[in-house]
């Protein structure tokens, strides 16, 4: 059956646009895929891409049209074998069936809606039956539109709140004059209150009533229930979470559900490391420029370099366009009181280990201090983290968005391993890296992790 | 058959009238039923004739700056019952005024004493008749009067409320005023400015105890500039009457007593309910300590009645209860998007000298809630205007949650703050943070500078001293 081709929102803000040049004329075939039209802005000019296939039964606006809205019909998109004739009229573009992008996002919508979660860099959800929508180039930090791209109203105080606990501000009812977001709404959000629906199904489940039934879409999510129903009053004490333990539980809540992670582990020998590392500190001077190089400096050393060998793990996903980065970015997972924080050593392929050294012990010093700058942890392709001096031998960690990648580092200890059909002793340490694969295949992580293994095992193959 | 009105207000101050205006905006059949004066004691016997007081007492004060200004005069005198007479002519003019407004609204006045007498109905006596009216809503707002102790009571004659304090037949030389809250120190301030000999007493070991330590702090020691003596921390333990004077028996925390002998006493000690006579009881209202109990909308348990204002409890200001009549009025109505009251917007303001005026929590009280937060200040000494004015003394201080930027509070304390309070109330209602506060480009000169300077010290850019 005909579908509408509609006006596409090409950035979060876009209400309107200008039909710059038609592409495709009536008749045409189209293949998913091809460019149709070009759409201007008044930020910019973009393609606009088919997503189903089918012939041009009809154009509806013709090509220079100014202050098209988004959403309005702009062409009818035949199938094969159909006749222009049996094109729906305009008014019925409310019941144009979803096609299948469509149907992803709202559910994806839904899935954020029940589990009260938002995705770090909200990408518009494109209106139902509307061609894949491009997202700005770069989202504004924080959305000051909602879905559908009209302004999204908030007092600066709901703004501020919302950015420190991690609230997608267009996912929020405003409760003020006009619907305008105030401080209570985002509180309210906080504490996992009512969310906007993308569908009526999906507030009935963001609701955690026993026995919510799972959601129109079928995904099913059932929030979870309460922990304060399954203890007596009195038997625990309530630490009221605090802005960063809400940030952690929603970054990484959004992490663990919406980027598909999986893991690789390998064992890398220790001993020559262990020994370089014994000469260099040994080398250290008494007083100032004196240093002690960790095993971790080694290692964000050897992960900087590894990226730059493989610059498709040295990379961000976003939903046009995989972004490779020019210098690899290393977090660095520091505990501090009352949650953990990531702060990055940028350009770790080309620092020495002093530098690095130095550099990670004043980010850590900083970081529990709460001295960080937001610049000093944003970005970042790849974070280390190392439980290997809890004695910890192997464990795997969450993606840390917009990373790809984070590498979970074990304890190095003395194992049995079989060398040359003997067993003998090494210093091993087993590393676990966990992967978006979004962006990193399964062959190209593992070779990734290969690299990084070689420079770990023979530390001055990193001099090459 | 009983005249039926939508909804009847009982009283007609502030709170009263402004929500039958609401109400008859929203088109509802509205009635007012008052059993003395349209405006109640706001316009009649407190805000408005005080401010109209004191505004005399600050001429005064200039007249004897004269030579400050460049200009002499001599023979300065000033007569009380002249001062009075136009106090009361500016509530007389205001009291006409909320009589026209019900007037243009077409709102029913109903002169007489009103009492809840069945399910939606009132009966309203006058002269020993009684007359039914039905309202399908009932708004209680007969207000509050002044709290008195078996002590301290006061007899219209030697120990005076605030009403007799209003009109003073002859001016009294001494005066002891019990309470500094903002009805005791606003009258201290005018009779001091005035020339009496005045003493404060209070139980609270600051004057002006709801406001920011520092400005209760630096409003004491003003006042005992001017010659207004304090005694905080300190008890009135009895009133003996003379002829035409009172000696009282003053006692501190620490059992130190104290005789004192003045021609007149203010009793100053807060305020109770007026829930007499309402049949409230009989209409299952609850009362707590001289207050209706009602929740965030002002709905008494009672199916269509509610209660606003001074009866409902603090903070007592007739601003305070403009704006219950008016979430009330359109709560009824099903107006959408109506909040409830939050008292931590409600600005207050008193009008001793120098003035004072605060809205939110104090330092203190924000600390107490265990928020980060910082603290800017901003004194009168260093802004133009304050010096172009003579007005050197006073201060704005702001306090900040250092996380959210949210203003938790504003305190000020000088001349004209009362004007300026305003500013940050508005902040506070759009939720703005320090970075909009930052942005407002202010005028100059003008005193609200000292509250830009005031933001900009809590972040350490202040930029005038």
């Amino acid at each position: 059956m005909s579908t509408q081709i509609l006006m596409p929102a090409l950035s979060p803000t876009m209400e309107e646009g200008k039909l710059a040049k038609w592409h495709v004329k009536e008749g045409d075939a189209v293949k998913s895929g091809q460019i149709l039209a070009e759409i201007e802005t008044d930020k910019a000019t973009m393609e606009f891409e088919a997503i189903d296939e089918g012939r041009i039964g009809k154009i509806l606006v013709p090509e220079g049209a100014e202050g098209v809205k988004v959403n309005a019909p702009i062409a009818i998109l035949l199938e094969e074998g159909e006749t222009a004739g049996a094109a729906p009229s305009s008014n019925t573009s409310t019941n144009a069936p979803p096609t299948k992008p469509a149907e992803i996002n709202a559910a994806m919508q839904q899935l954020r809606d029940a589990i009260g979660v938002t995705p770090e860099a909200p990408a518009p959800a494109p209106p139902p039956a509307a061609p894949k929508a491009a997202p700005a180039a770069a989202p504004a930090p924080h959305a000051t539109t909602n879905g559908s791209g009209g302004r999204l109203f908030a007092s600066p105080l709901a703004k501020r709140i919302a950015q420190q606990s991690g609230v997608d501000i267009a996912n929020v009812n405003g409760s003020g004059p006009r619907g305008r977001i105030v401080k209570a709404d985002i509180e309210a959000a906080a504490r996992g209150g009512p969310m906007k629906a993308a569908a009526p199904a999906a507030a009935k489940s963001a609701a955690p009533a026993p026995g919510a039934q799972p959601n129109a879409s079928g995904m099913g999510v059932t929030p979870l229930p309460d922990a304060r129903l399954f203890y007596k009053q009195g038997e625990y004490e309530e630490v009221p979470n605090d802005s960063m333990r809400k940030a952690i539980a929603r970054r990484l809540t959004s992490a663990k559900t919406l980027i598909p992670h999986y893991y690789l582990t390998i064992d890398c020998d220790m001993n020559a490391l262990m020994d370089a590392r014994a000469k260099l500190n040994a080398r250290s001077p008494k007083g100032p420029g004196s240093y002690k190089l960790s095993v971790n400096d080694f290692l964000l050393k050897a992960a900087g370099m590894a990226l730059v060998r493989n610059p498709d793990v040295n990379a961000s996903w976003t939903e046009t366009a995989i972004l490779r980065h020019a210098h690899a970015d290393i977090g660095v997972a520091v505990a501090i009181e009352g949650g953990l924080i990531t702060p990055i050593v940028f350009r770790a392929e080309e620092k020495g280990l002093i530098e690095i050294s130095n550099e990670v012990r004043s980010l850590a010093e900083r970081a529990k201090t709460k001295k960080l700058k937001p610049q000093e942890y944003e970005g970042g392709s790849l974070s280390i983290s190392n439980l290997g001096m809890f004695g910890i031998k192997n464990f795997t960690a969450v993606i840390n968005p917009p990373q790809s990648a984070i590498m979970a580092v074990g304890v190095g200890e003395d194992r049995a391993v079989v060398r040359d059909g003997k067993i003998v002793v090494a210093n091993v340490m087993t590393v676990t890296l966990s992967c978006d694969h979004r962006v990193i295949d399964g062959a190209t992580g593992a070779r990734f992790l290969q690299t990084f293994k070689d420079f770990v095992e023979e530390p001055a193959s990193m001099l090459l | 058959m009983a005249e039926s009105f939508d909804v009847i207000v009982i009283g007609g101050g502030p709170g009263g009238y402004v929500c039958a205006i609401r109400c008859a905006q929203l088109g509802m059949k509205t009635a007012v039923v008052e059993r003395e004066n349209l405006g109640g004691i706001c316009l009649n016997w407190g805000c408005i004739p005080t401010k109209a007081l004191l505004r005399s007492s600050e001429i005064w004060h200039l007249m004897h700056r004269l030579e400050e200004f460049g200009m002499s005069a001599k023979d300065l005198s000033f007569d009380i019952a002249k001062i009075v007479e136009r106090s009361r002519k500016v509530a007389g003019q205001l009291s006409s005024g909320v009589k026209g407004l019900m007037k243009k609204h077409k709102i029913t006045v109903i002169d007489g004493e009103a009492k809840l007498s069945g399910k939606g109905t009132i009966s309203v006596a006058k002269n020993g008749a009684t007359i039914e009216y039905a309202g399908k809503n009932i708004v209680l707002a007969t207000g509050a009067r002044a709290r008195t102790f078996p002590n301290l009571q006061p007899d219209g004659n030697l120990v005076w409320t605030y009403r007799d304090a209003m009109v003073p037949k002859e001016f009294p030389k001494s005066l002891l005023v019990i309470g500094s809250g903002a009805i005791g120190i606003e009258f201290a301030s005018f009779y001091r400015t005035l020339g009496s000999d005045v003493t404060v007493v209070e139980v609270l070991d600051r004057v002006l105890p709801v406001e920011d330590e520092e400005i209760s702090a630096f409003a004491a020691k003003q006042f005992t500039k001017q010659g207004m003596k304090l005694r905080i921390g300190t008890n009135v333990e009895k009133l003996e009457k003379g002829a035409n004077s009172v000696t009282a028996t003053l006692k501190t925390k620490d059992g130190k007593t104290e005789q004192l002998t003045v021609d007149r006493v203010i009793i100053a000690v807060g305020i109770v309910g007026n829930v007499e006579n309402l049949g409230l009881e009989a209409a299952g209202i609850k009362i707590d300590r001289s207050h209706v109990v009602v929740n965030q909308w002002c709905e008494t348990g009672v199916a269509g009645v509610y209660a606003i204002g001074d009866l409902v409890g603090a903070p007592w200001l007739a601003h305070k209860a403009m704006h219950e009549g008016v979430i009330v009025a359109e709560r009824i109505a099903g107006v959408k998007g109506v909040h409830p009251l939050d008292t931590s917007k409600v600005p207050g303001c008193t009008y001793c000298w120098p003035q004072v005026a605060s809205v939110g929590m104090t330092e203190a009280k924000a600390k107490e809630t265990g928020r980060k937060i910082k603290v800017g200040k901003f004194p009168f000494i260093g802004n133009g205007k304050a010096i172009a004015l003579g007005e050197v003394d006073g201060f704005v201080k702001t306090v900040f949650d250092a996380e959210t930027g949210e203003l938790l509070g504003a305190h000020m304390i000088g001349a004209e703050v009362t004007e300026l309070i305003q500013g940050y109330t508005i902040g506070r209602t759009l939720e703005a943070t320090e970075a909009e506060f930052a942005a407002t480009i202010f005028p100059h000169p003008t005193l609200s500078e000292m509250m830009h300077e005031a933001v900009l010290a809590a972040d350490g850019k202040v930029l005038h001293i």
